[in-house]
């Protein structure tokens, strides 16, 4: 029990370390609390998940103390919300992707950030975001879990500003945050809507409402599940919500790696898995989710066709795996989606790991255009962004292929997706090979457009973690995750018969993609500088390919609905109407008092015609 | 008797302060803390010794003063008044604290109007006759004036003037419904009476008692503030010192709150149940109105001001919602609130010391030369937008959800408040402490000094306790009327 208390909070000593002696600390120290207070939480979680697997405890449930209670508004009972954890499957598996994977990474960060002046706030920030996503996955309910929730969000706005002095790097953390908190914003209300529905918003007493007698109207589950799934699509940069997480991409890349494909991200995943209980109790949620999922992985995958930088790409693609792991919840192959989260966050924190150091060898260059050749110049690097790549493009033998294999295989069957949505993720795994092979193309084969030396960088540190992230990539698909005691199976009353070929289609669809691109990018392949250029500017020029470059014009969209008038309204009420209707008073007074004013001038004469007038009126009107 | 010592004693130092410039020109601010000290000694020291735990309004102090109309100097405690006194106290701290070095004229003068100030609430909260009560609203008022219009920055005596007004209009409504209850009193029992507890005697009919009420419902509607009546807050607190500011967004605006609480909701349970929708729907209004405001503010105080508003709504809203939970919410919110945009105008003018400017425009990477200080605002600024852990959270939280389920419409759109907080909170930040200013310069100032500090741990402290372990406002049983 100690231990699962404990857990979240040693990062939370080293943020207080960091912070509270800053420089006074050598690189030496700060690093080594920094990651040791890390590697204590992932050894913590590795034990817990030890117990869950091989003794008989399904669950382990600590609780600290009383947070607050809330009164029942219809039966006057009092409900506490407390400050306490659980732990099942579902969460331990997270907590060790959390702290393992947040561990390999601060590791790679703190070899990585050594030159930077601000380095201990940097690894500071990065310790209370741990702090924060471990409680958002420990949560027993779910105003803790939004605790973490807007923790993660808060250190994420810090990181992605961290050299704030860029001003893009300030807007995009603004943005990051703003757009996120739309989201939360939908969470909060869900909340609301499901105390004032059920009374309680611990998440094992939601859950076991939801299995048995269902007491809410499907109206009601309605909304109380969209709500929920505005939150989970805010964190987790799904449509319509997903125009953060390229701009994010401002941020370090240790963060980016981070907060922004492995852990951060897939909140959101976590959230409807962690109440999937409540969302089977509505259907055509669920048929939503899917929606998202696929439409998400498909408007990213177009976009991360034609982009230039590399961590952009990076970003897309991860908005189009969330998008893969939404459309498994949608399916109601909840263990798949987990699964697949799991593995996404070893080989996409290897992949961006990869692509910081490669950028710090190039010398901060991040456009894949200026790139080329890199397969010779930098071998090592080369290598492990391959077994990346691997894994994301799903061939056969990588932990992608498994995690993406169950996915897909889900689908046909499903009763609230279908082989529609089942052809247009194979389609996306289409375009994610080819813009795999695109940047790979372009980056690493061919020969050097840009004669700049390589920054050699000695670091152990960041040779082993990346190493170790190669080998979780590789072997990852072996772990043997059985969520079957915390995820109940969608029922399939029709079971639709499906066709023998899906299986081998799914299996040759990277092929295909690899192959097209084989063909149709051999310019970038062979290196001719001349077409390469060319396309470069095609970007600009090209009107569908520039329409592409800028995700298909959310952001215009989202500029001119929405902040363009919000601006407006600012700028045109500036001075605050009511006020001003207010002093019209204090200016009537001022009118009056003008007047009665001028009227005591001290002339004779006008005092005399004054009376004159007063008097012919009086008369005037006595008279008549 | 306590109280009445302390208002004593805080009035009798108040003159020493003005009265011993003369002789020691460092002297009034150190007679000023003495005060408060002692003050907060004595109020301790009352609540350590008494038996019982102030569950009901308990008449503490009881005294004829004007025996003609039955006028009592009666003071009462209930645990609501005794948190407001907590905070004043805290603030009073605070608002000597941030002085210490920024006021250096007439210095004598400016202690004794923050004494008399602090005297004033004290009265206010405490006074159960409520003639008494309206002299210390209008105790509290004058010397607060006069730090606008004597210390304040360049456009005061506007400023000091709109704030007077307003004040001065609204609690003419609420001395005309005070004068008509005495009558009525007079009517059914025979005798003058200004006792709070007299007139909860009283029987009304329904027209009489909604009349009241809203003679009541205006002078505290005005001091909360509420939109329409809002617009002498962004004046006033953008012209104040510091200290001012503090008063004013600390305590000030909570006695309109209080108020709202004991001479509305209690006292006229019914006309203000009926009036809620109306009261409600100023609450929403104020907090989305004050977001939007806050936004368009390029004066770092006006912003906090216009964000006062906005969380001052939630209160407002969570108050006529009429249920435990939104109860809790608004309680917690006037704590809250009070911490943190004291916080926030401190920090504004520890700026404005500095930099001579309260322009966001002439800000811009100030996090470079004070790392410490924006971290502070970061965590004040956190606390605004309600981020969890903090206190503000728990207050909003509470008030949500006891609104919505009143009326979920109400409450969804005070949760876009919360975008509109976090939106206007980044603004703040960022402008100020992040990027570069337009001309590509950065300014280089001092760092937090150890009393300013200080200042800011201790308020950052408490934000966090109530924010994760808000038992211990909560143990009061807040239960008034419920």
């Amino acid at each position: 029990m100690m231990i699962l208390a404990w857990l979240p909070f040693y990062p939370l000593i080293s943020f207080a370390l960091l912070i509270a002696f800053q420089r006074q600390l050598s690189w030496k120290l700060a690093s080594v609390i920094s990651v040791t207070t890390v590697l204590l939480s992932a050894l913590s979680s590795g034990y817990l998940m030890w117990q869950l697997s091989f003794n008989d405890v399904t669950t382990l449930s600590v609780n600290l103390w009383q947070w607050f209670t809330l009164t029942s508004f219809d039966t006057g009972d009092t409900h506490q919300v407390n400050i306490a954890f659980y732990l099942d499957r579902l969460s331990a598996v997270m907590v060790c992707v959390v702290s393992g994977v947040g561990f390999l990474i601060h590791c790679f960060a703190a070899a990585y950030m050594k030159e930077d002046p601000h380095f201990h706030r940097f690894m500071a920030y990065m310790n209370l975001f741990l702090v924060a996503m471990l409680l958002l996955v420990l949560a027993d309910n779910l105003v803790l879990l939004y605790l973490g929730w807007e923790g993660v969000g808060l250190c994420s706005f810090l990181l992605i500003g961290f050299w704030y002095k860029v001003p893009e790097n300030a807007a995009a953390a603004r943005k990051a945050f703003i757009i996120t908190r739309i989201g939360d914003t939908a969470l909060v209300i869900g909340l609301l809507f499901l105390f004032t529905s059920l009374n309680s918003l611990e998440i094992n007493t939601l859950n076991t409402l939801a299995q048995g007698e269902w007491p809410l109207t499907e109206q009601r589950t309605f909304w109380i599940t969209i709500l929920l799934l505005g939150g989970a699509v805010g964190k987790s940069a799904q449509l319509p919500l997903q125009t953060w997480l390229p701009d994010a991409m401002a941020g370090p890349t240790p963060v980016s790696a981070l907060i922004h494909a492995a852990t951060m991200v897939t909140a959101g995943v976590y959230l409807i898995a962690r109440m999937h209980h409540v969302f089977i109790q509505s259907p055509e949620v669920m048929t939503l989710i899917a929606w998202i999922g696929v439409l998400t992985l498909l408007i990213a995958g177009i976009t991360a066709l034609v982009q230039s930088d590399i961590k952009r790409i990076l970003a897309y693609s991860t908005m189009s795996q969330i998008g893969y792991m939404m459309l498994a919840l949608g399916a109601g192959a909840w263990s798949a989606s987990v699964f697949h989260l799991m593995i996404h966050a070893f080989f996409k924190a290897l992949l961006f790991l990869t692509a910081g150091a490669v950028i710090y060898a190039l010398h901060h260059q991040q456009n894949i255009f200026k790139m080329g050749g890199l397969l010779k110049r930098l071998p090592v690097e080369s290598a492990f962004f391959i077994v990346g790549l691997a894994c994301l493009v799903a061939l056969p033998g990588t932990s992608g292929f498994f995690s993406k294999e169950a996915i897909i295989g889900h689908l046909w069957q499903s009763p609230t997706a279908g082989p529609i949505f089942w052809w247009l993720a194979i389609i996306g795994a289409l375009i994610t090979s080819i813009y795999s092979c695109r940047l790979f193309f372009l980056a690493f084969m061919g020969s050097a457009r840009e004669n700049i030396s390589i920054v050699k960088s000695d670091g152990v540190l960041i040779k082993a973690s990346l190493s170790l992230l190669v080998i979780l990539s590789l072997f990852g698909g072996w772990l043997n995750i059985d969520l079957t005691t915390v995820f109940q199976p969608l029922t399939t009353q029709v079971m639709k018969q499906e066709p023998s070929w899906l299986h081998s289609v799914a299996v040759a669809t990277p092929f295909i993609g690899i192959a097209f691109s084989w063909w149709i990018f051999r310019e970038y392949r062979l290196g001719n500088s001349t077409k390469i250029a060319q396309s470069y500017q095609s970007i600009q020029t090209n009107r569908v390919k520039r329409w592409c470059y800028s995700g298909l014009g959310f952001d215009s969209l989202y500029t001119h609905l929405v902040v363009t008038p919000f601006m407006f309204i600012a700028k045109v009420n500036r001075k605050d109407l009511i006020d001003q209707l207010v002093m019209l008073c204090a200016w009537y007074a001022k009118l009056l008092r003008d007047v009665a004013a001028s009227l005591q001038n001290g002339l004779l004469r006008w005092y005399a015609a004054a009376f004159a007038c007063g008097l012919m009126l009086w008369l005037g009107a006595w008279l008549v | 008797m306590i109280i009445l010592l302390m208002i004593a004693l805080l009035l009798v130092f108040a003159l020493l302060a003005w009265r011993v410039e003369k002789y020691f020109i460092q002297a009034p601010k150190v007679v000023a803390l003495i005060a408060v000290v002692i003050a907060s000694f004595l109020f301790c020291f009352q609540l350590f010794q008494a038996e019982h735990r102030f569950e009901v309004w308990t008449v503490i102090v009881d005294a004829t003063w004007i025996e003609a109309f039955n006028i009592k100097l009666q003071f009462s405690l209930d645990q609501l008044s005794i948190l407001l006194i907590s905070l004043t106290l805290l603030l009073a701290f605070i608002a000597i604290a941030i002085s210490w070095q920024e006021v250096s004229e007439r210095q004598g003068f400016y202690y004794f109007n923050i004494l008399c100030a602090i005297a004033g609430i004290i009265g206010v909260f405490a006074a159960s006759d409520v003639f008494l009560f309206f002299v210390f609203w209008e105790v509290m008022l004058l010397p607060i004036t006069a730090l606008i219009a004597i210390w304040g920055h360049e456009n005061r005596y506007f400023a000091a003037v709109k704030f007077f007004v307003f004040t001065q209009v609204s609690s003419l409504c609420m001395l005309v419904a005070i004068i008509m209850l005495a009558f009525m009193h007079q009517q059914q029992v025979g005798q003058f009476s200004f006792l709070y507890s007299d007139w909860q005697q009283l029987a009304f009919s329904p027209e009489t008692a909604t009349f009241l009420m809203i003679g009541f419902f205006i002078a505290f509607a005005v001091k909360l503030p509420s939109v329409p009546f809002h617009s002498w807050l962004p004046d006033a607190h953008t012209q104040a010192p510091t200290a001012g500011s503090v008063l004013l967004a600390g305590i000030l605006l909570k006695t309109g709150a209080y108020g709202l609480i004991r001479f509305v909701i209690l006292l006229f349970p019914n006309a203000s149940m009926q009036f809620a929708p109306i009261a409600m729907t100023l609450g929403v209004v104020s907090v989305l109105y004050g977001a939007k405001m806050a936004f368009a503010q390029s004066d770092c105080k006006r912003l906090i001001a216009y964000s006062s508003i906005s969380h001052m709504g939630f209160v407002m809203m969570a108050l006529f919602a009429f249920n435990y939970n939104a109860f809790n919410g608004a309680i917690v919110t006037i704590i809250a609130h009070g911490i943190s945009s004291a916080a926030l105008f401190c920090l504004a003018g520890m700026i404005y010391h500095r930099i001579h400017t309260r322009d966001l425009a002439q800000m811009g990477n100030l996090a470079l030369s004070a790392p410490w200080m924006a971290g502070v605002t970061l965590v004040f600024v956190a606390a605004a937008f309600g981020i969890p852990g903090l206190a503000n959270f728990i207050g909003e939280f509470y008030s949500l959800l006891g609104v919505f389920a009143v009326s979920p419409l109400h409450a969804l759109l005070a949760a876009l408040g919360m975008i509109g907080s976090a939106i206007y909170g980044l603004r703040l930040f960022q402008t100020a402490f992040h990027g570069v200013k337009r001309d590509n310069t950065s300014t280089k100032i001092e760092d937090l000094s150890i009393r300013e500090g200080a200042i800011c741990l201790v308020l950052a402290v408490l934000l966090f306790l109530i924010g994760i372990y808000p038992q211990v406002l909560l143990q009061f049983t807040f239960q008034g009327g419920y």
